[in-house]
């Protein structure tokens, strides 16, 4: 249990910490190595409540895909110029006292429920596709749902991903 | 020691929301705000996760592969719009891109 605790506050630190140097960092690819830490903090998360597959898809999509993805952008469009160039905009000032504020009412909300939370570790039985039988592996349970129950949806991300793939090349494509 | 409870992840996941909201409403650079966007997304996630492994179902991990898969397209999608701006504007800059301000 220690040691679930300290890696806990590891990973947490790691994602905030990344987080916090994504947002303020002047140059673009400072930015992006340090939004890959904070992924691979949340990737850890993800190991630490069980979820292997998506650990697993975080490190191969996010880190591997989409940052690469980032970077080829980054280094496609000039930003030396921009990164010389004032970082914040005009309403930062207002946009950090609603972030607060919002931020406040989320704290607000968490401490008065935090009891709320406890109630369905003991609510009954777990419902059909629950993940505590030790034999079978994640990743197959989650293909059993996701194939069974959810196949719809799955067919509809797929359409969507074809439509982005089009729609980037439309976009990126000098002319058609 | 406490030991961490799904209060902790929420915790953590909100604080992750606060630093992704910042950066889009405060950052300049489209490149910066695309991945503030990918922060906030990954909060949700965390969230969906946590709450999955408290109800012991699988079904919220189901909904984090459904935002990963959004996140992927928005990423493509963003950043094909972003090369195309390049080309037409010469300009990275959020406030900059003023043509429907008057």
């Amino acid at each position: 249990m220690l040691i679930d605790t300290i890696f806990f506050y590891v990973f947490a630190l790691l994602t905030l910490g990344g987080g916090l140097l994504t947002i303020t960092r002047r140059n673009a690819v400072h930015s992006a190595l340090s939004l890959i830490v904070s992924l691979l903090g949340v990737a850890g998360l993800y190991l630490m409540q069980q979820a292997e597959f998506l650990f697993a898809v975080q490190i191969v999509l996010y880190v591997g895909g989409i940052m690469v993805l980032f970077l080829f952008v980054i280094m496609l469009v000039n930003l030396d110029l921009s990164a010389k160039e004032r970082q914040f905009n005009g309403q930062w000032m207002v946009a950090l006292v609603a972030v607060a504020a919002v931020g406040a009412e989320i704290s607000w909300f968490l401490y008065r429920g935090q009891g709320a939370f406890q109630l369905a570790d003991t609510a009954g039985a777990p419902s059909a596709a629950a993940f505590a039988v030790t034999t079978t592996g994640n990743t197959e349970i989650l293909a059993d749902v996701l194939f069974q129950e959810y196949l719809l949806p799955f067919e509809i991300a797929s359409i969507l991903l074809l439509v982005a793939v089009v729609g980037a090349v439309v976009m990126a494509k000098k002319r058609i | 020691m406490h030991p961490v409870t799904t209060v902790h992840y929420l915790a953590l996941s909100a604080a992750l929301l606060l630093i992704g909201t910042v950066g889009v409403l405060t950052r300049r650079s489209i490149v910066i705000i695309l991945m503030s966007i990918e922060l906030i997304l990954n909060a949700v996630n965390i969230n969906l996760v946590a709450f999955s492994r408290q109800a012991h179902a699988v079904h919220g991990q189901i909904f984090a592969i459904f935002v990963i898969v959004d996140a992927v397209a928005e990423a493509a999608v963003g950043l094909g719009i972003l090369i195309a701006l390049f080309r037409n504007k010469e300009t990275v800059l959020a406030d900059e891109i003023d043509l429907l301000k008057w």
